[in-house]
């Protein structure tokens, strides 16, 4: 025979579990739906007041498999996720141009966010202020992009290298695609994965 | 009882998915490679400017390769011979069951030009008993940026523009054996103008000629000391 007051004591926890449970979906619910509204208050373009300062982009080329960095001068936000987001748009307007020798469409619109968050795991180890940069593409760009081992490679490596040319406190890059984790970039570049930017060193010619 | 006996037979499968060999071990009786023809079935991969999808590319290719290895001894195991789908973990699979000298996947794109050679990014490690799925090909890394280099000097011999990288290839870790993926990019000429798609024939056999060439060098390599 169980005694009353365990009964009690019991509904007591369970009552009290599931109340928790309750608020712990509802944080869970807000959180992803401020995720989401960052969307639309972060401003696409970099306010004209900013002066240009020294960037680098790390730009790919198809004909040999490098990357190469372009010292660049442009007019960057302050806050460093938005700062992230406007320089990879730059690098991904330099492939959409005509003639580019890592030629991808859709332009700086492909990068739909970029969030930077603590690192954890052995990326965390890096540094202490280390963080891992989560960069959302957009859907048309990804299906946009060419199909290729070394097309998808290409793209995945520079944007990594052009976050640690001009942001070294982000050691790891996650990618999402329309907010959701997608196996592929276009069929070939593993997107499941973290990629650890000391990886994605520029490089010349890879034929060695 | 029978229970126990399946369930202690999955929590083995689950907590050590492959029993490694280290490569320097059980030397074969024939030297096998293992060619995956990349795509397949609901799997289209990437299309060709002919209108091609890379699926069929890379099966025609597959079977002009598999002939140029047969007639230089090579023991060839492909993993479809067929328009079928084969997910990454099951060519792995296929693969690894082989326990072959040498792993090809092989895939064809419209991008860049020649040959683009590509070894795993990942870490290498000592080879070990037993090694996880994800990251078993770990242990072979030094092995196939060997193969890489064997293969990028029979390209390069042949008259060919080459590219080696390391990329994230989803199945690429998994593979218990020298891997190199290879994707046929269009011949182009200085200029950038393509002088032989990845699906025309005379093209698919000079460098599936300069392969066979590259893995026979990556073979007797291997024997010396
Ligand atoms: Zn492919």
């Amino acid at each position: 025979m169980i005694p009353r007051y365990q009964k009690v004591l019991f509904f007591l926890l369970l009552a009290a579990s599931l109340a928790m449970a309750g608020i712990l979906w509802h944080l869970r619910t807000r959180a992803h739906q401020r995720l989401l509204a960052g969307e639309d208050s972060v401003p696409t373009q970099a306010p004209e007041v900013t002066a240009a300062e020294p960037a680098t982009l790390v730009v790919a080329s198809d004909a040999d498999g490098s990357l190469l960095p372009q010292d660049r001068a442009l007019p960057l936000p302050a806050d460093p996720g938005t700062r992230a987001r406007v320089l990879l748009g730059k690098l991904l307007d330099v492939y959409a141009a005509p003639d580019a020798a890592h030629p991808v469409g859709g332009g700086a619109p492909g990068i739909a966010q970029v969030f930077l968050l603590p690192a954890t795991g052995d990326a965390a180890k890096a540094a202490p202020d280390a963080q891992t940069a989560v960069v959302n593409l957009t859907g048309s760009f990804a299906a946009g992009h060419p199909s290729g081992i070394e097309t998808e490679t290409l793209t995945v490596l520079s944007i990594c290298a052009t976050l640690r040319a001009n942001l070294p406190q982000v050691v790891a890059v996650r990618f999402l695609v329309d907010g959701q984790e997608r196996p592929t970039l276009a069929g070939h570049a593993d997107l499941t994965r973290t990629y650890l930017t000391a990886n994605a060193v520029p490089s010349g010619g890879s034929s060695q | 009882m029978r229970w126990i006996s399946w369930a202690v037979a999955w929590m083995a499968s689950a907590a050590l998915p492959v029993a490694a060999q280290s490569p320097q071990l059980a030397p074969a009786a024939r030297y096998g490679i293992v060619l995956d023809a990349a795509h397949g079935g609901d799997d289209s991969g990437g299309k060709l400017t002919s209108g091609q999808m890379e699926k069929a590319v890379t099966l025609a290719f597959n079977v002009r390769l598999r002939s140029m290895l047969s007639a230089r001894g090579f023991a060839v195991i492909t993993t479809r011979e067929s328009d079928t789908t084969l997910p990454p973990d099951r060519r792995a699979e296929i693969a690894n069951h082989a326990q072959a000298q040498a792993c090809i996947p092989l895939h064809a794109t419209e991008s860049g030009s020649g040959v683009h050679l590509f070894v795993s990014s990942i870490t290498p490690s000592r080879p070990t008993l037993f090694v996880p799925w994800k990251t078993a090909q770990s242990a072979w890394v030094a092995r196939s940026l060997a193969m890489a280099g064997a293969l990028n000097a029979a390209l390069l011999h042949a008259g060919m523009s080459v590219t080696i990288e390391r990329t994230f290839l989803p199945g690429l870790d998994s593979l218990t054996c020298p891997a190199v993926a290879v994707e046929v990019a269009p011949d182009r000429a200085q200029d950038g103008s393509v002088t032989a798609e990845p699906d025309d024939a005379a093209y698919q056999a000079k460098v599936a000629s300069a392969l066979a060439a590259g893995m026979l060098a990556f073979r007797s390599e291997k024997s010396e000391p």
